[in-house]
């Protein structure tokens, strides 16, 4: 909301300077993003606002008022003409091309002189020529022939506006040549953030109130005294409201004989300032009155109305509010046919549609250039429905703005009154007598009752009755004291002020922050200490983080927005297809971020293909939540899974090792070992199993004491090229980090250090490829018994001596005791017993 | 025979000091300290001469022997020191040639922040609670004073599911009913990290995901002075003793009174600078007392219970503390980027 200060000091006195201003306003939630000064000086240094200023400053005595004379045809050019300027110092002839002057040329000295803005030789000027705010001072010309010292302005010179098709011609009421423009036309616009529970401030008064509330200087509210000399307008108009839910209000009032034309100056310029185009005195009237009072107004031609109420037998158009007939469409003022929900409320008569209630207009009924007969509408919306009918329809517009953040059905009244005066003072023509208002839901007062106790039980200080009645009085509540209870009225322009407990949030909300957030002191809480409980589902995932970080690998976080389709580039081909559900996004801001993914493995492959450009080596992990609807649940289930990801070289390359050996499954698998031991999981059993990413024969199922706890392995070639990775392997894991957390025992017990020496051995056995290590290592573990320590595979080996389809297992074996040396007889004996087995099972034998 | 002595050790000595290799070392000690030495010889004449000079003879004899393999030994520990020394040359580097990485893993950037934030809560006594991202329109609107079709939903734009009334949470603060029910009418004291989602397009300043970590408090005598000094310490243990905040009045709908809370410019001091863009402060975090709509949807009656609830965006901090200009390098996962925190 860009708010001219100019406008707000209708209503307010303002002493603050503008820094100070900016600084109450913002802490009060008003949040002044910027101050533009249009014309007067900015500030210096010291009284920098901490907000961004912009603006441009008119020299006070180069840039003043002037007097144009008369208007003379150029010698020599025919679409410039002369204009003789009387800018308070003397007498130049300036030359200007500006269409709006035009019809002045020749008529010798004008009667009454023009008021225009004169910038003389040396002034600084906005070059007209340039798109952004270009300064260029003004320096003596010649044009064809003719000198010229001086120069009439156009809005875009001086930097109020961007229009530059003529020159200013100020209100005739303008003060004497030479006055400096700055002090009869200089503002400064303040740019305001309004929250959308401050709608009420979303307007000139609205800032009025506040500023009065925070300085102690009295609001003077705008006159809504009306001259109505006309026929009354009851029994001209009706009024059928058809769901007083959705429009509780709406009045009508009526100018009869208006001319319409252009504004006067000083409202174009306040709406050029406040962001609005000037377009007639009926439209601006409209945007005017609803930028000054918050409440929107619509203007319709009433001979429109009569001729359309005719078709139907009727001499008095009647206006019904209602929801659309199936089918029925709407062309509003910006051209859009539009079809309309069940929902929507219409202005309509009995012709049919005129406009979409509180949005926008129709185009039919709008006024034009020749529209005499002007009737004014200022009613009440339910700002649900309006905010829903807004985002139904994409249709942002100044109304729908404030009617879908509320905006009291008592404005309605006071707007069209103040309006309609404003547009015969402006347009002329005759106010018919009277309103005609259905007001078919009556908004009760509300009154809250706020015990004063309850101030300081929330804010931690006591603020004075005196001090809060203060501050509700100048937010024009009303108050009356009932001993240690104030009874609170509503004034009759707000509706974000509720009842009970809430009404008195929403009071004490009021009175601190005109009182000052500032003022409020910083205490320690000393509240009762609430009990305190473990928090093992945190600690896990963090150390589980930890652990991971320090094994060397990287922690990525990815989108959890995805596609299915990206989430199938990580399945070789062949493999089954994902059919499970996808957690979908009903209105995705981008094709490729349109579902939750089920995989956290497709993310961090997508990061490791994008950074095997720049990286020979990389270790990567992700920890975070898949998404998993379940049927007859409407939100999905979210388990935290754990994906890990190695490629490229063990380790970096280096100057003397250009090409280190690269990262193959067993790297992996012992990273995973390795993080599942230091979170003192019993061990995990991996078997060959299939996996849809990964290689049919590099590729292990993981358990933890039979539960299955995710795969690892080496990614398919099809699926590795088809991220591009340059490496010759990829390898990668998927855990289900919930279950993994859920089996890590509360304590362990720490293993004695044996004092007593160990046996070590080496046993070799020749076995057939088929035979898994897993399964040899278990014969032993299982046959060796407690004085089995340790147990290592050394070597794996293949070779003509063993023959094809034959493989040699090397196990250095090593034999303890906590409570003794053991003796070679012990030993021996747990050996047999380990060849036996291992024999016996895998049909291998011990190797000599 | 004396002089025969003082001329063969002279003459060994001599050899000696000539001696710089270990063979021609070995090969003068056979020679001059061995059985056939010339004074071993010299010794062997002992007999033939006079009993009277004999013992003289026979001391400086022996005198010599020990003079010779003192010096011998001298010598041989001096080439074996010239022997390591040259060694040791030669196993010279250069050290300057540039070390070998280990490989070394890292947190992201944006878990260290959470951790950072979530261990300063930790230490005034606020624990980490979670809850879900997906959450229904109930959890993540109207539970916390937002009823549907509220014009504050628009600060909020949403994800919605193909499931109705399912979205991705806008904030974390779904958290605080979840909380609340869980535990009433218990006081609280938690924080609530978790990613969040907006409907924005992904630029520079914004992005779909983001996590966000909220904080509520709830007790019997909760107060808006208490929520200025918790979120003051809070800030001086995040941003430096010295630092100061301002509360400005704001607006969310589950809080009220609400406020932002600014921090001076850690960067400028107050001065302005490019990250504060010339203020001076810095916007840190919203914050409020609960609502009493939201207190009594967690089961806690606001006649007897109030709180505090604040959030804040740990990217966003991140962003600031290590002037990050670009929001998208968090998901962007380049590991030239990930690798300097």
């Amino acid at each position: 909301m860009r708010v001219p200060l100019g406008w707000v000091r209708d209503f307010v006195d303002v002493e603050l300077s503008p820094a100070e201003l900016a600084r109450q306003l913002t802490f009060a939630g008003l949040e002044v993003e910027g101050l533009e000064f249009v014309g007067l000086p900015l500030p210096g240094d010291g009284e920098r606002p901490e907000c961004k200023v912009t603006g441009f400053a008119w020299d006070p005595e180069l840039v003043v008022v002037g007097d144009l004379l008369e208007v003379e045809p150029h010698p020599r050019a025919d679409r410039l003409v002369l204009a003789e300027v009387d800018h308070g110092a003397g007498v130049e002839v300036t030359v200007t091309g500006a269409p709006n002057l035009a019809a002045y040329k020749g008529q010798g000295p004008l009667p009454v002189p023009l008021k225009v803005a004169v910038a003389r030789e040396g002034a600084l000027l906005l070059d007209s020529a340039q798109k952004e705010p270009t300064p260029r001072r003004l320096a003596k010309a010649k044009i064809r022939g003719v000198e010229s010292r001086a120069m009439i302005c156009s809005e875009k010179e001086l930097g109020i506006s961007d229009r530059h098709e003529g020159v200013i011609v100020l209100d005739a009421d303008a003060p004497p040549a030479g006055t400096p423009l700055a002090d009869y036309a200089g503002d400064m616009v303040l740019d305001l953030d309004i929250t959308p529970n401050m709608v009420r401030n979303a307007s000139i008064l609205g800032v009025a109130r506040e500023i009065a509330a925070l300085t102690g200087a009295e609001l003077r509210p705008p006159s809504i005294e009306v001259e109505a000399a006309g026929p009354a307008l009851d029994g001209r108009l009706e009024i059928d409201i058809r769901d007083p839910q959705l429009n509780p209000r709406f009045t009508a009032m009526l100018l009869e004989g208006a001319t319409t034309g252009p504004s006067p100056y000083w409202l174009q310029q306040r709406l050029l300032l406040a962001g609005q185009r000037p377009i007639s005195n009926v439209v601006d009237v409209t945007n005017y009155v609803m930028l000054e009072m918050g409440q929107p107004l619509h203007a319709f031609d009433y001979d429109v109305l009569v001729e359309r109420a005719g078709r139907s037998g009727a001499v008095a158009p009647t206006i019904i509010t209602r929801r659309p007939e199936p089918g029925e469409k709407l062309k509003t003022l910006d051209d859009v046919d539009r079809e309309l929900d069940d929902f929507t409320v219409l202005v309509a008569d009995t012709a049919g549609a005129l406009s979409l209630g509180g949005i926008m207009g129709g185009q039919e009924s709008e006024v034009s250039d020749g529209t005499t007969n002007v009737l004014l509408e200022a009613a009440a919306w339910d700002l649900y429905n309006i905010r829903r009918t807004t985002l139904s329809q994409q249709l942002s517009s100044e109304a729908g703005y404030r009617f879908s953040r509320g905006v009291h059905p008592a404005l309605a009244g006071r707007a069209n009154r103040r309006a309609i005066e404003l547009m015969r003072r402006l347009a002329g023509g005759v106010v018919a007598e009277g309103m005609v208002d259905a007001r078919a839901r009556p908004l009760p007062r509300t009154v809250v009752e706020l015990p004063a106790a309850e101030v300081e039980r929330a804010l931690g200080v006591p603020i004075a009755a005196a001090e809060a009645v203060r501050i509700l009085e100048a937010l024009e509540f009303g108050v009356e004291s009932a001993g240690d209870l104030l009874q609170v009225t509503v004034p009759d322009h707000r509706l974000d002020i509720g009842e009970g407990t809430i009404g008195v949030a929403d009071l004490i909300e009021e009175i601190a922050r005109i009182w000052g957030y500032e003022r409020i002191p910083e205490t320690q809480i000393s509240d009762t200490i609430p009990p305190q409980r473990a928090n093992p589902e945190v600690e896990l995932e963090e150390r589980a983080r930890d652990l991971l970080a320090r094994l060397g690998l990287q922690e990525v976080v990815t989108y959890r927005l995805t596609t299915p389709e990206r989430e199938a580039r990580a399945r070789r081909p062949g493999a089954p297809p994902d059919e499970r559900r996808y957690v979908e996004l009903r209105n995705p801001i981008s094709a490729d971020r349109r579902v939750m993914r089920h995989e956290l493995l497709p993310g961090v492959l997508e990061v490791a293909a994008a950074n095997a450009r720049q990286r020979d080596s990389l270790a990567l992990f992700e920890i975070g939540p898949v998404f998993l609807p379940a049927d007859g649940e409407p939100l999905p289930r979210e388990p935290r899974r754990l994906a890990i990801l190695l490629a490229g070289g063990r380790e970096a390359a280096s100057w003397d090792r250009q090409e280190p050996p690269s990262y193959d499954l067993f790297d992996l698998k012992g990273v995973v070992e390795a993080f599942a031991a230091d979170l003192q999981l019993p061990p995990l059993t991996a078997a060959a199993g299939d996996h849809p990413g990964l290689h049919p024969g590099r590729a292990a199922r993981l358990e933890l004491a039979g539960t299955p706890i995710g795969a690892l392995g080496e990614l398919e070639p099809a699926v590795r090229s088809g991220y591009g990775f340059p490496f010759a392997a990829v390898l990668a894991a998927e855990l289900d980090l919930d279950r993994l957390l859920e089996a890590i025992p509360q304590r362990f017990a720490a293993v004695a250090v044996s004092a007593f020496p160990p046996v070590v051995e080496d046993l070799a056995f020749e076995v057939g490829e088929e035979v898994a290590a897993a399964a040899v290592e278990q014969l032993i573990t299982v046959a060796g018994g407690d004085l089995l320590r340790e147990i290592e595979l050394f070597d794996l080996f293949r070779g003509e001596q063993l023959g094809a389809g034959r493989k040699s297992l090397a196990y250095r074996l090593t034999y303890q005791a906590e409570d003794r040396t053991l003796t070679d007889a012990e030993v021996a004996g747990v050996r047999r017993t380990v060849v036996a087995a291992v024999e016996r099972a895998t049909g291998g034998r011990l190797r000599e | 025979m004396l002089d025969q002595l003082k001329r063969a050790a002279a003459d060994a000595l001599a050899e000696l000091a000539a001696v710089d290799a270990e063979a021609e070392l070995a090969a003068w000690r056979s020679r001059h300290l061995g059985k056939k030495s010339p004074i071993k010889t010299l010794l062997g004449g002992l007999g033939a001469l006079d009993a009277t000079e004999r013992p003289q003879a026979g001391r400086e004899a022996n005198l010599a022997q020990r003079r010779l393999q003192a010096a011998f030994d001298e010598r041989r520990a001096a080439l074996e020191r010239a022997a390591h020394e040259a060694s040791l040359g030669a196993e010279a580097l250069d050290v300057t040639l540039p070390g070998r990485l280990p490989r070394r893993g890292r947190l992201h950037v944006s878990t260290l922040i959470l951790r950072r934030i979530a261990a300063v809560w930790a230490e005034m006594g606020f624990q980490v609670y979670r809850s879900r991202d997906v959450e229904t329109d109930e959890y993540n609107f109207q539970l916390l004073n937002f009823p549907p079709f509220h014009p504050a939903r628009e600060m909020q734009d949403t994800f919605f599911t193909t499931e109705p009334d399912v979205i991705l949470r806008t904030h974390t603060s779904p958290g605080q009913i979840h909380v609340m029910r869980e535990r009433c009418p218990e006081p609280i004291r938690v924080i609530l990290p978790g990613m969040c989602y907006r409907y924005e397009q992904i630029t520079a300043r914004s992005e779909i995901q983001f996590n966000q970590v909220e904080g509520l408090a709830v007790g019997p005598g909760i107060r808006m002075s208490d929520l200025k000094g918790t979120l003051t310490d809070f800030a001086r243990r995040m941003f430096g003793p010295d630092t100061r905040t301002r509360f400005r009045c704001s607006h969310f709908p589950f809080t009220e009174p609400s406020a932002e809370m600014d921090i001076e410019c850690f960067l400028c001091g107050g001065d302005g600078c490019r990250v504060c863009k010339r203020a001076g402060w810095l916007e840190i975090l919203g914050c409020g007392m609960v609502h009493p709509v939201v207190l009594e949807n967690g089961g806690y009656d606001p006649g007897r219970y109030s709180g505090f609830a604040f959030g804040m965006g740990p990217e966003r901090i991140a962003m600031l503390r290590h002037e990050i200009q670009d929001i998208r390098l968090f998901w962007g996962n380049d590991m030239r980027f990930l690798e300097q925190f």
